[in-house]
């Protein structure tokens, strides 16, 4: 009554807490609604530091660039030097990361084979076997060896062309997969042994190994049973990079793949993928010291990924000391994830174009992460893979662009050298001095 | 009959020369001497014939077979005929760990005891166990059949989907959705044949048979405590 009185009297403004967001408090609710976690596709979400922080510093006085459109700037790699009898050669250090069929559609597939293939790069099964597709799509394909060994058998692993040991993913450093059972079709169900439309776990942990020395004895046996032929990559999801590179490479690795935490998966619980591991600008450098203090650095391959979406970040991923890199969410997206023509789709969904990340509900309105005949149908996978090719070409030439002006004949000539930081943390995460300044911390300068 | 020295000849020479083999090779029987542990001995072949491994082996005897029909006389490392596809291996000793893994057919026999883990994962495979089988064997496992003639570890079947466990003797406690199931006048009739290809002298009606309740198949919050 005495405010009434008074209606000038100067009030609070109401705040939110910066702990207690409206997505905090949403999610609180959810939780107490449902008794059970929240499952997502994609990669980490939150803010992380990135390769957004850093910048190149170009030529100047005492460095030179090289011209555009005039000297060349190669881009071409090697992977698979070390033991592999056929070696991948490829034309871009961009590579298309592992990407089942079941979590994607048959259409999708094809589509990242015939993007890979016609950008002169490669493509990545998951877990869930090989399909025709993307065997006759893509010039050259990695088949991932996974712990649920969906589909797995000699003669796919001997027409493919480089050989995947999955030990784990960015998204969840530890964790196996579920793929619910709206998505598993007859054909899918048929490729992985099991009755259509019940849950599939995909393990943890691989059947029949247990750590590196297990894992050097089943590389010996894969490559046995394919003639020492495929280059053998082992993908680790970003937890120790120091420890998990060394480790693979005392296996026999051929190749290292280290994924981030901003790496996308098809399905896992939110808490997993944004609590668990590490950012990808924080994995390269101890996995480049790894190879350094063993002397493989460039004898055994780098694959980076985990947030990869320009040619920028291909180049600071390279400078950092990678070989390649692997791309996987923008993948789905050049070809028409989360595309705002669907805004209607997605709104009835109860999200938005960008935010969609209920793959593993298998009602993408883009067609790509679903096994809905209907939903499939709108990915054409020419058009797909055309974008994917277009999509791959601009990333290249934004790579070769910074790679000139640092004035370097081949992208592999990046160096930390050509980098500084533009926050504390990023200096310290990618080893380069902060921007302005010749201090890294944890140098000790 | 041809005879390899894996201590001589080496081990790429075997497995190459075996894989080497078409399905309508007049090679049809190996002699495998001085295996000595070694890892991948008769790997990923794909021919109708049989090898016989003189001594015990590493890792991975087996691994990946199709078609061809290896006799280990010896025991055998961890994960002995992982993956099989078809064919026939027979381990006369004992098996080590993930005897069988993920095989998705043919018929792995072992006429001594199976370690942990045996069958883990199995998508189609006939295991046959002459003696017992150590603890979570059967863990995921989706297709095919594990015979046991003795006893079952901790934790049998856990969270298997279709594959059918039949065991003689006891089992120490089953796993997270397995249960014991009826045994019909089919399943002894399955059973007996299994037996006989094992070349295994024992009655079908005194097993019992193990399979998945089904109550996992669909994640559902009620069931989180027995994930």
């Amino acid at each position: 009554m005495t405010d009434a009185k008074k209606p000038d009297t100067p009030r609070t403004e109401p705040v939110q807490s910066a702990t207690f967001t409206k997505s905090v408090n949403a999610e609180i609710r959810r939780a107490a609604d449902t008794g059970i976690y929240d499952i997502r596709g994609g990669g980490a979400k939150r803010s992380v530091p990135h390769f957004d922080d850093l910048l190149f510093l170009g030529a100047s006085i005492s460095r030179y660039p090289l011209e555009g459109y005039r000297e060349k700037c190669a881009t071409n790699v090697t992977l698979g030097t070390r033991f592999a009898k056929k070696p991948i050669e490829l034309d871009i250090p961009i590579t298309i990361a592992g990407m089942s069929f079941g979590a994607l559609s048959g259409a999708a597939k094809e589509g990242l084979g015939r993007g890979a293939t016609a950008a002169g790069t490669s493509t990545t099964t998951g877990d869930g076997g090989m399909t025709e597709e993307e065997r006759g799509h893509s010039k050259m394909l990695v088949y991932q060896y996974l712990p649920s060994r969906y589909g797995m058998n000699p003669d796919d692993l001997r027409r493919c062309d480089a050989i995947e040991v999955v030990v784990g993913q960015g998204a969840k450093p530890g964790g196996g997969g579920m793929l619910l059972g709206q998505k598993i079709s007859d054909r899918v169900a048929d490729m992985r042994d099991l009755p259509a439309g019940i849950d599939q776990r995909s393990a943890c942990r691989h059947p029949d190994w247990t750590g590196p020395d297990d894992l050097e004895i089943k590389i010996l046996e894969l490559r046995e049973i394919t003639g020492w032929e495929k280059p053998i990559y082992i993908k680790v999801g970003g937890a120790r990079p120091y420890f998990d590179t060394a480790l693979a490479v005392k296996a026999g690795a051929d190749v290292v793949v280290l994924d981030g935490m901003q790496g996308g998966t098809a399905a896992t619980q939110d808490v997993f993928i944004e609590h668990v591991g590490i950012p990808t600008l924080a994995c390269i450098r101890p996995a480049v010291q790894a190879l350094q203090d063993l002397g493989m650095h460039r004898k055994v391959q780098l694959i980076v990924s985990g947030g990869i979406r320009n040619g920028a970040d291909v180049a600071k991923a390279l400078a950092l000391g990678a070989d390649a890199v692997s791309i996987g969410t923008a993948a789905l997206i050049a070809m028409g994830d989360n595309d705002p023509k669907w805004e209607d789709e997605y709104q009835k969904l109860g999200t938005t174009a960008g935010a969609y990340d209920d793959w593993h509900e298998g009602r993408d309105p883009a067609g790509i992460t679903t096994q809905d005949p209907e939903l499939a149908a709108r990915l054409d996978p020419i058009q797909a893979g055309k974008r994917l090719a277009n999509y791959l070409k601009v990333m290249t030439l934004e790579a070769q662009t910074i790679a000139r002006a640092c004035g370097k004949s081949h992208v592999h000539n990046l160096e930390p050298e050509d980098l500084c930081a533009l926050t504390i943390e990023a200096a310290a995460m990618a080893r380069v001095p902060l921007a302005g300044t010749e201090w890294i911390p944890g140098k000790g300068i | 009959m041809t005879t390899i020295d894996i201590t001589e000849q080496g081990l790429r020479y075997l497995n190459e020369t075996l894989q080497q083999q078409s399905t309508g090779t007049n090679q049809k029987e190996w002699d495998i001497i001085n295996p000595r542990g070694s890892h991948a001995i008769a790997v990923g072949l794909d021919a109708p014939i049989q090898v016989t491994v003189n001594g015990s082996t590493g890792y991975y005897c087996g691994g990946m077979n199709k078609q061809a029909s290896i006799t280990i006389k010896g025991s055998a490392g961890p994960g002995v005929a992982e993956n099989m596809s078809s064919g026939m291996v027979v381990v006369e000793g004992d098996a080590s760990q993930y005897a069988g893994a993920t095989g998705r057919g043919g018929t792995l026999v072992i006429r001594g005891n199976a370690a942990s883990r045996c069958g883990i994962s199995m998508k189609g495979i006939d295991i046959i166990v002459a003696g017992n089988i150590g603890h979570m064997s059967a863990f995921m496992a989706q297709k095919g059949n594990l015979v046991v003639l003795g006893d079952a570890g901790e934790a049998l079947g856990d969270s298997l989907y279709e594959a059918r466990l039949f065991v003689r003797g006891s089992v120490k406690s089953l796993g997270a959705d397995c249960i014991e199931k009826d045994m019909t006048e089919a399943h002894i009739k399955q059973l007996a044949e299994l037996l006989e290809r094992a070349d295994m002298d024992a009655d079908p009606a005194q097993f019992r048979r193990y399979g998945s309740a089904r109550q996992l198949y669909h994640f559902d919050v009620d069931n989180v405590s027995a994930y």
